[in-house]
């Protein structure tokens, strides 16, 4: 997901507060930036929320990369304003995290020089326009199907930013959609790009969720603290049963020769993507990891002296009017 | 923290009539720019029709441990609601 492999705290506390804790949690009682909560919970949630909004501004790039090469105005309006959304996701959550006692610039900070990660699905490139179809639809798809239940999770501001997030969503995965379908029903050749971004993107989408996590302690205490609302699998299984009819509807071939509807257990049978690439992506060995980081890192380096420029402008202003009163 | 731009709360009046609401917070140098980035962050499919920032370290906020004290006393004094009240049917609405 935009979160992959969150790794949960432990909590070292009193366990009466903490019981009482979960009381709360377990009557869906919202936590509020000032109430108490374990440390466990707090630094999870951080690293969490965190690699989310770093999903969402590094997210930007791949899409970025087309603005200027829409094939007509019309997508162009859409495709800048589906990627000013991330950026405003990115700022909900950043903002989300921050009242957690991190602040903005450790957040980044730790972005730049690799100490945070964000979602492995970024590390991947956008080598045609087809690309921008098939990442609204597949990647989007994905992050709704956990942003979705997200939005019930224990954490009020968290909770808040994904309703903020839900809404804006849809959209982005219908343009996807409506770009794709438009190849897939255009000349032979545009419906060959669209199956070969679905052959691309499909088993990286997958990777999204995460490998399974049935068995992980991590995910277990997370979804006790409801800041994990389904297991990897499930949302993974959600996500196949909904988007191969859409592929199907398009005329084109998911890439998986074992796919196939399950009538016994109603959902779709289907072939794990490759898990040592997922790891490897992880790890920094994504077709664009190095680009990725460089380009966030320029952009700050970059922006450093308007940042400066700004604030001590902002400083001149309030002195000049503390001077005046 | 060296010269990262102050946090401000955001508030919101959706449609005229309402009131403000907070919808979230966001860092800039200034009000003025403050502004500016709610326009963008808060307001891009017609949230809005007006805009308040506040500085968010000017924000006092009650305790989470006085909600017994602050709160506790109204739960008690059910009569100052309307049901308490039985008016008898004779007398129509009321």
């Amino acid at each position: 997901m935009y979160a992959q492999m969150v790794k949960s705290e432990a909590t070292n506390d009193d366990p009466e507060k903490l019981a009482e804790f979960q009381a709360k949690i377990d009557a869906d009682i919202k936590i509020e930036p000032k109430d108490w909560m374990p440390q466990g919970y707090r630094k999870t949630l951080i690293r969490q929320i965190g690699q989310h909004a770093h999903s969402e501004i590094v997210g930007q790039l791949p899409e970025g990369n087309w603005i200027t090469r829409a094939p007509t105005l019309e997508r162009k309006a859409i495709l800048l304003a589906k990627v000013q959304d991330e950026a405003g996701h990115g700022l909900y959550l950043y903002c989300a995290a921050e009242t957690l006692g991190v602040s903005r610039d450790e957040l980044t900070e730790m972005l730049l020089d690799g100490r945070m990660k964000y979602s492995s699905i970024f590390n991947y490139p956008t080598l045609n326009w087809a690309d921008i179809g098939a990442v609204g639809w597949l990647v989007d798809g994905a992050a709704i199907m956990n942003q979705v239940p997200l939005q019930r999770t224990s954490y009020g501001p968290y909770s808040r930013a994904m309703i903020r997030i839900c809404k804006e969503e849809s959209f982005h995965q219908r343009q996807g959609y409506d770009a794709i379908r438009k190849m897939a029903e255009g000349k032979p050749q545009q419906k060959k790009m669209a199956q070969d971004a679905l052959n691309r993107f499909w088993y990286p989408s997958l990777m999204m969720f995460g490998p399974s996590d049935k068995d992980s302690v991590h995910s277990t205490q997370s979804m006790a603290w409801k800041i994990k609302m389904n297991t990897n699998d499930e949302l993974r299984q959600k996500f196949v049963d909904q988007t191969v009819p859409q592929a199907e509807f398009l005329g084109l071939t998911v890439p998986d020769p074992d796919l196939k509807w399950n009538e016994e257990r109603g959902h779709y049978d289907f072939s794990e993507p490759d898990w040592s690439e997922f790891f490897d992506v992880i790890k920094g060995n994504g077709p664009c990891n190095t680009d990725r980081l460089a380009v966030r890192n320029k952009a700050w380096d970059d922006g450093q002296w308007v940042r400066d420029g700004l604030l001590a402008h902002a400083k001149k202003k309030r002195a000049g009017q503390v001077a005046a009163e | 923290m060296k010269n990262e731009w102050p946090l401000w709360e955001i508030f919101i009046r959706g449609q005229h009539g309402m009131s403000h609401r907070h919808v979230g917070s966001l860092h800039a140098p200034d009000a003025e720019m403050a502004i500016k980035n709610a326009r963008d962050v808060y307001t891009r499919r017609n949230e809005g029709v007006s805009i308040w920032v506040v500085e968010a370290n000017n924000i006092s906020a009650s305790s989470p441990s006085d909600k017994g004290p602050l709160y506790e006393p109204s739960e008690s004094k059910v009569y100052r609601h309307p049901t308490f009240f039985d008016i008898p049917e004779e007398v129509g609405a009321m």
